[in-house]
């Protein structure tokens, strides 16, 4: 249990790390700055993934937040409707048959900000996840499952009527 | 004040359904308000999911994510009348959180 709290560590326990003295959060800076080198793969343990979130294009957002290729997958069914006629609310969901999933992502390429929402996949929990994403304009939506430490995708084009980011 | 978060979680043979929705506006931060100005960028940036404790499920979110956020998934282990607990973080710092039964 304790591991899970660590991978997954609150606002509160980040609270108490900068509370425990500032040695602690030098030393952490520290620990960050020697993994630069893989930023990617440290980051998607436990931060949040601000930078990923920042990329205008799909292929920066998917590097920047797995740091490796993904490759086509009929296993991965990615549901998302023909056409859209609100952006806003555009119901998006991902099922796989792969094994070992870690980690599940949607990515709207034409978005202004590509990578919509990352899903951490624990060990015993069900790899299928439903949510309901904005889409600007008409986009290719790219649904990325990552399983045994590579990754899959699917893709398939929504035309999008009336668009959700304020267009 | 009635919680943000509305989860219903139901056990289906050996798999527990989670489908949760949260009040929130989810601005983009591209928005202009009826003035011309741009409504700035409030958005949840991470929900947390824990099953008597133990870490079930973890959403990560641009702004992309639809107005008051719906997320449904499935996870092993649970049983009926254990604990779901929900919490979100957005950009501001605000949180909330709310433990359901299992039903």
């Amino acid at each position: 249990m304790m591991a899970h709290a660590a991978a997954f560590p609150t606002r509160r326990v980040i609270l108490q790390v900068i509370l425990q003295g500032a040695g602690a959060v030098a030393l952490l800076g520290l620990g960050q700055a020697a993994l630069g080198v893989v930023p990617a793969l440290a980051a998607a343990n436990d931060a949040y993934p601000e930078d990923a979130f920042r990329q205008k294009s799909a292929t920066d957002a998917i590097k920047l937040l797995y740091g490796r290729d993904h490759e086509p997958s009929d296993k991965v069914k990615l549901d998302a409707p023909e056409i859209a006629e609100n952006g806003g609310v555009v119901p998006i969901s991902v099922t796989t048959t792969l094994a070992d999933v870690t980690a599940i992502a949607f990515v709207v390429a034409e978005n202004p900000n590509a990578l919509a929402a990352s899903y951490k996949i624990p060990a015993g929990t069900v790899p299928a996840v439903a949510n309901r994403l904005k889409m600007a304009k008409t986009s290719n939506v790219i649904a990325l499952v990552e399983a045994g430490g590579k990754l899959y995708s699917a893709t398939k084009e929504v035309k999008v009527t009336v668009g959700g980011c304020g267009g | 004040m009635a919680s943000s978060i509305r989860v219903r979680a139901i056990q289906n043979g050996d798999v527990t359904d989670v489908q949760t929705l949260i009040q929130h506006p989810m601005d983009t931060g591209l928005v202009k308000d009826a003035k011309g100005e741009l409504i700035p960028a409030h958005y949840i940036q991470r929900v947390s999911f824990e099953h008597n404790g133990k870490a079930v499920f973890l959403a990560d979110w641009g702004t992309a994510v639809s107005k008051d956020p719906y997320i449904k998934f499935a996870f092993k282990g649970g049983a009926k009348g254990d604990d779901l607990k929900v919490s979100w973080a957005d950009n501001k710092g605000a949180t909330d959180s709310l433990t359901a039964k299992i039903q």
